[in-house]
């Protein structure tokens, strides 16, 4: 399997971050592929899911980075990337300056300390066997962090009740609490060893709507008090909006659009972002029975995926080119990087029903 | 005790579906679960009734209970389920099974787990068929193929022998839409039949329903948690909580002017497409209670920014708004003091906020 | 989907000879009657002892006679010969077979029907005191060792030692050739004797597979289409909670092939668990060795037969 060109993809004001200062983390032209495998005794490479092919990003100190996309756009994929639970096959990972792609053992172990990870299923994500009390410690554990029992459980305590939970409830296990609870358990365990940059993967998606404002809220109030770095993984348009400083569109493996958050909502400029923006359902019964401009189809296999700019089977402006020339990520002038050869215009994007933000 | 009224439409049409004080108790290890708590709503024919609540407000519950489908679990069930005047709480099974999947037709949420793994989709579509006309396999098969094609599905005829598994997530849903509406139902009643898709996908469906409803005539009751779902697709709204209906009017009411602080909480706690980014969202405090010993009183004084000691003691009951008759609320504020308060909420303070701009709450229950 | 058959069948045969090979080199170092002494028979002469390793091919190395072996057995399908008995192996496992393919196919039988019957009709009634009563018989029949079974039923209903006259005792096996009627009634205590257990842990798993599938979303959805109850039982929820049950089948019935030598012994059924247990008391090693790896052939193909099924009755399993 020969790796894709890595693309050198010049930076525009959708990637750059902050001005001048280095960015916490740097994504360059990140592959993934999953082999699919066939044969009768000896299993033959007959082709690949291309999870993630070809992604680059910044993200600055501070900021909240949201990655959107729908089944299959490789969000989740490069997200264990970033966080190296996955070797990518091609492309660079930088984090505070330094290359962690390939990275193993002990500096492996210790990057683990910066990066951590949110998920999405505050069911399944915890031991049921353990106590939340060392459920949230084994971190110190495991880094070998604060020996002392006594100020570990302080410690955890502490954390407890940073996010909101009962630190009298050290002893209990995950069972005797709610999803949204567990969600909170699920951070104070991130948060144990004060990483710099969080990944949030669909942290709230499996919550009550009542319960979702209460998570959202604590994320956003720990990045303040902690000064975090936040990657926000979702499908769900509008917390994206409402969450993160900047928002990359995904799909099939690749990044789409990438701008600030206003830039992005109020005149998207990629098809796929406006089709996306289109289809929400708006909690405006005024809107009842007004024209939208449905997407067709659904979305093709990663294994197989289109020609050239994988999303012109399903684009209503798509041209001959499109299946020719990949378009590339680039400055279209307009405040978001897009990666289209015939972006949308701004009639077109009052026509789809996207309102600019107030 | 929730009054037996319910809202919705012009008041001389007589309902295709009516629930009138529906109770549903299930009894298990940890004591009785009270999962409907005197729920009463309608259902118009050609209409689309959205209820929207959280897990364990017992909206799922309401409508398995309508098939008869909680029979199975040993629910004890009392009060009224009026279909076509005929009552279905006390219909036998076998009356029941004449009317599934014939006259009313359901929708779950996950179309890769509700249809059967082993058996292809049109099979599923013939047996839906067959199990309420008497005609050939061959006729059957027909009907299927025609089905799969009224749904959106491509090139019907070969993806008819396909196992579910072979289809997309969106197209599974279209499918099980198919065979709901095999034997032309007049009531589809639909259980957050989008939450486990795309939200492109969901779009489609949601297009696709309601193309359906208008070349049919078909009511609709959809069950959500999505307030923008229901907002595009319901024309009357049902609020529950904790077993209850809370609040229940047309859409367009619930929107502009909702009158309980439960649909101000999820109202103000969602985030939204568009608006002001700057806004906070208010998350409604603590978590949904437990339907063995829920609260006493109004189920939802716990968690309400404005409830006062009385009512943790009295039970509201659905009473319609003086300036929409169509429109009910189970609250025990008075109704000027929550017009002023949503008028604050409405504007962007928090419900701090609004309780000191509105004054006093206190009254005559 | 051949393509899984022919992989799976590929495996088997693999398997099959290193088992074979395994077994020879078991055989071979194991502390054993010396085969050259026991052809010599009363002549215990060191020179006709000689000539016969020599006819043998005993005096040759390991490595040779290893092949030697390999080469009768893949080739000629001659499983050596049984000194004691004086008789080729093969011939000796051949005319042993039939009673205990007998045996464990008609108990097969009785198990999983009576496995699976008794299972939906428990998980249907879950909880109730006819699914306790049942579920604690079961356990009983599966503490029971089978020769004391065999001996109880036995000593109740044979025609011969039995309280009441019912059934024919033992040693009475009549080949179903010869006359079915008599084979059938011989067998039906062999057969109760070799299904309990395995029937009431059936009846376990059945009941459980179907607590679980019931609950299924696809039930749901089954009884909302208005389909009658006793279609949405068998049809959706038994067909998919079987499948375990297929897998288990295949297995049980393979290893039973190679060990039923209780049942054999105590009803006297001339089969080859009986033929194996006799040649381990007269160090008669040829014939275990012959029998060992009929059993393994048994189970190999068990296994195949099983993971085919199960590829048939699950067609999310087959393209893979």
């Amino acid at each position: 399997m020969s790796a894709p060109a890595v693309q050198d993809v010049p930076l525009g004001p959708g990637d750059r971050a902050g001005g001048g200062a280095e960015p916490l983390l740097r994504v360059s032209g990140l592959v993934k592929h999953f082999p699919i495998t066939r044969g009768v005794l000896l299993q033959r490479k007959i082709g690949a899911v291309q999870a993630v092919d070809g992604v680059s990003f910044e993200v600055a100190r501070g900021e909240t980075l949201g990655l959107v996309g729908e089944t299959g756009c490789g969000k989740s994929t490069t997200a264990r990337l970033v966080m190296r639970l996955l070797e990518p096959n091609a492309g660079e990972v930088r984090f505070d300056g330094r290359d962690i792609t390939h990275i193993k053992g002990s500096s492996l172990k210790a990057i683990r300390r910066d990066i951590q990870m949110i998920f999405q299923d505050p069911y399944s994500s915890l031991n049921p066997r353990k106590t939340i009390g060392s459920i949230i410690g084994e971190p110190f554990v495991i880094h070998g962090v604060m020996d002392d029992k006594g100020e570990r459980k302080k410690a955890v305590q502490e954390l407890m009740e940073t996010v909101g939970l009962n630190p009298e409830h050290y002893n209990r296990y995950p069972h005797e609490f709610s999803g949204g609870q567990r969600q909170r358990i699920g951070v104070a365990r991130a948060l144990a060893l004060k990483p710099r940059l969080l990944i949030a993967d669909e942290p709230v998606s499996a919550l009550d709507v009542s319960i979702q404002a209460q998570v959202l809220n604590l994320l956003r109030d720990l990045q303040r008090e902690f000064g975090l770095t936040l990657i926000f993984i979702t499908h769900d348009l509008s917390v994206v909006r409402h969450m993160c400083d900047r928002v990359a569109v995904m799909y099939l493996g690749k990044i789409v659009e990438i701008g600030p958050g206003d830039a992005l909502y109020g005149a998207p400029r990629h098809p796929y972002t406006g089709a996306l923006l289109a289809a929400v359902p708006v909690a405006d019964p005024s809107r009842h029975g007004q024209e939208r401009h449905l997407l067709s189809g659904d979305v093709p296999s990663p294994a197989n995926p289109p020609q050239a700019c994988r999303f012109h089977t399903r684009c209503p402006k798509a041209q001959e080119r499109c299946s020719v020339q990949e378009p590339l990520l680039q400055d279209k002038g307009t405040g978001t990087d897009a990666a289209c050869h015939f972006p949308l215009t701004e009639q077109e994007i009052a026509g789809i029903g996207v309102r600019s933000a107030a | 005790m929730s009054a037996a009224g319910g809202p919705a439409g012009s008041a001389n049409a007589t309902p295709l579906l009516r629930v009138e004080d529906l109770r549903v108790e299930f009894a298990t290890e940890d004591g009785v679960v009270h999962a409907v708590d005197g729920v009463s709503y309608q259902v118009l024919a050609g209409r689309t009734l959205g209820i929207v609540g959280e897990s364990g407000s017992g909206k799922t519950v309401s409508s398995l209970t309508t098939l008869g489908l909680t029979r199975h679990e040993g629910a004890r069930v009392s009060g009224r389920i009026l279909f076509e005047g005929r009552d279905l709480v006390a219909a036998p099974e076998s009356e029941l099974r004449a009317i599934r999947g014939n006259e009313i037709a359901m929708i779950f949420q996950d179309p890769l787990s509700s249809l059967h793994p082993f058996f292809r989709v049109g099979g599923q579509l013939v047996e839906a068929v067959r199990a309420h006309r008497d005609v050939s396999r061959q006729v059957a098969r027909k009907r299927a193929i025609e089905l799969l094609g009224l749904v959106g599905i491509p090139d019907p005829g070969r993806r008819v022998d396909d196992y579910p598994h072979e289809f997309s997530g969106g197209m599974r849903q279209r499918a099980m839409i198919a065979m709901a509406l095999a034997n032309e139902p007049k009531l589809l009643i639909a259980d957050e039949p989008t939450t486990a898709l795309d939200v492109t996908v969901q779009a489609q469906i949601l297009a696709l329903m309601e193309r359906l409803q208008r070349e049919l005539g078909m009511a609709i009751v959809i069950i959500t948690h999505d307030l923008g779902v229901v907002a595009e697709m319901a024309h009357d709204i049902a609020v529950m909580y904790a077993g209850r209906i809370v609040e229940t009017g047309s859409a367009s009411a619930i929107f502009s002017s909702p009158e309980h602080p439960y649909t101000w909480g999820l109202l103000k706690s969602i985030p939204h497409l568009t608006g002001s980014r700057e806004e906070p969202l208010v998350p409604i405090p603590g978590t949904p209670p437990s339907l063995i010993r829920p609260p006493s009183g109004c189920h939802f004084h716990p968690r309400c920014f404005y409830a006062q000691p009385e009512h943790a003691r009295i039970d509201p009951g659905l009473r319609p708004v003086e300036t929409d008759p169509a429109h009910f609320v189970a609250c025990l504020l008075e109704p000027a003091v929550r017009r002023r308060l949503w008028g604050e909420l409405s504007a962007g303070r928090t419900p701090d906020e609004a309780l000191k701009a509105a004054g006093p709450v206190e009254g005559p229950a | 989907m051949s393509r899984f058959v022919i992989r799976r069948l590929l495996w088997g045969v693999l398997l099959l000879i290193v088992v074979s090979g395994l077994l020879f080199l078991f055989f071979r170092f194991l502390p054993t009657a010396d085969p050259a002494k026991l052809r010599a028979g009363r002549l215990q002469n060191p020179r006709i002892i000689a000539e016969i390793r020599h006819d043998l091919g005993l005096d040759k190395s390991t490595a040779a006679q290893f092949w030697l072996y390999m080469k009768n057995l893949f080739l000629h399908f001659n499983l050596g010969y049984s000194y004691y008995s004086n008789a080729p192996v093969k011939e000796l496992i051949v005319s042993r077979l039939a009673p205990t393919l007998s045996l464990v196919f008609g108990g097969a039988i009785v198990w999983f029907v009576a496995g699976v019957g008794v299972g939906v009709v428990s998980a249907r009634r879950a909880g109730s005191r006819l699914d306790r009563a049942v579920m604690g018989t079961a356990l009983v029949l599966v503490s029971a060792p089978e020769y004391w079974l065999g001996l109880i039923l036995l000593y109740l209903l044979a025609s011969d030692i039995g309280q009441l006259h019912v059934f024919p005792g033992a040693g009475s096996y009549v080949g179903l050739t010869s006359d079915p009627v008599k084979w059938f009634e011989f067998m039906i205590l062999p057969w109760l004797v070799v299904a309990a257990g395995t029937a009431a842990v059936y009846a376990r798993l059945v009941r459980g597979s179907m607590i679980e599938t019931m609950a299924e979303d696809y039930i749901r959805t089954a009884r909302a289409k208005g389909l009658p109850e006793r279609r949405v039982v068998l049809r959706h929820g038994l067909r998919s909670a079987i499948n375990p049950v297929v897998t288990v089948l295949g297995l049980d019935t393979g290893v039973l092939l190679g060990s039923s030598v209780l049942v054999e012994t105590v009803f006297g059924i001339p089969g080859i668990g009986r033929l194996n247990y006799t040649a381990i008391t007269h160090a008669d090693f040829p014939i275990v060795q012959g029998t060992v790896l009929l059993a393994a052939l048994f189970i190999i193909v068990a296994n195949i037969v099983v993971d085919i099924a199960y590829a048939f009755l699950d067609p999310r399993v087959r393209y893979g």
